[in-house]
């Protein structure tokens, strides 16, 4: 399974704003097989960043413990309706996706 | 000038350039602690980030359910209280390698994650928050029915 699309959701709570991000990655350990018995590689995302407006909020590091197809929750402090939200992230390959959502 | 131009031309190329042109540029953004990952125990694992001395919180709050059916999917919520919480290290202290993730905050976030993670067996979760120069750690046992890891 290759990477695919990305979901987000910005939503205004109580003195935050609420950042909810479904990323489309398979995250292989390294140790399932396929039906032939051969190792699957490592393939997982390693980084990811937060920005608000443009300005890196959160950078975290990840390992191939986080589950196929991850969700994140994160929280701004205070925020306000149109703040510009953006997450992307890297693997372990190279492969790069990023998406944008505007807090509602 | 003409690194710019050299980066915007990266990000225009197709799949197979842009994996070799953009992995330089994308390393001078991110940085992943190969040796924190690989250690095979949550100590070295801190030991590699810079964390081996910790003191335990109960400002540290690990939400997660006490049983997850499917060791596969396992959410897990950190909300440090502690004032000036600059990172949370998540770690499954019997996972082949334990370092699950670890997130920097800086100004404009709240120290929270919540995440979905993989585990093997029953273990203890542990949360380790950095604040001021001082690691605060908590843990939390999840009990696994049918492991997440191995396929």
């Amino acid at each position: 399974m290759a990477a695919g699309p990305m979901k987000m959701r910005a939503t205004l709570g109580a003195g935050y704003t609420d950042v909810r991000v479904l990323m489309s990655h398979p995250m292989e350990t390294g140790q399932r097989k396929d039906a032939d018995g051969k190792l699957i590689p490592l393939h997982f995302i390693q980084n990811v960043t937060v920005k608000v407006n443009g300005k890196t909020v959160v950078e975290g590091q990840i390992s191939q413990a986080i589950s196929r197809n991850p969700v994140f929750s994160f929280r701004i402090r205070g925020g306000a309706k149109g703040d510009k939200i953006e997450v992307s992230w890297l693997d372990n390959q190279g492969e790069t996706n990023k998406t944008e959502a505007a807090v509602a | 000038m003409r690194r710019r131009r050299l980066l915007k031309a990266a990000g225009a190329l197709g799949a197979v350039l842009a994996a070799g042109l953009l992995r330089p540029v994308a390393a001078l953004a991110a940085t992943w602690n190969k040796e924190a990952f690989a250690a095979k125990s949550a100590a070295d694992a801190l030991k590699s980030l810079g964390a081996s001395s910790t003191e335990a919180s109960s400002a540290i709050v690990i939400e997660a359910p006490q049983i997850a059916e499917n060791g596969a999917v396992v959410p897990i919520e950190v909300t440090s209280n502690i004032p000036g919480t600059t990172s949370i290290v998540v770690l499954i202290e019997k996972n082949p390698f334990p370092l699950a993730g670890k997130f920097d905050f800086m100004e404009g976030a709240l120290p929270f994650v919540k995440l979905n993670v993989k585990m093997g067996e029953t273990s203890d979760v542990r949360a380790v928050a950095t604040a001021g120069g001082r690691n605060y750690t908590a843990t939390k046992e999840i009990k696994v029915t049918i492991g997440g890891c191995g396929g």
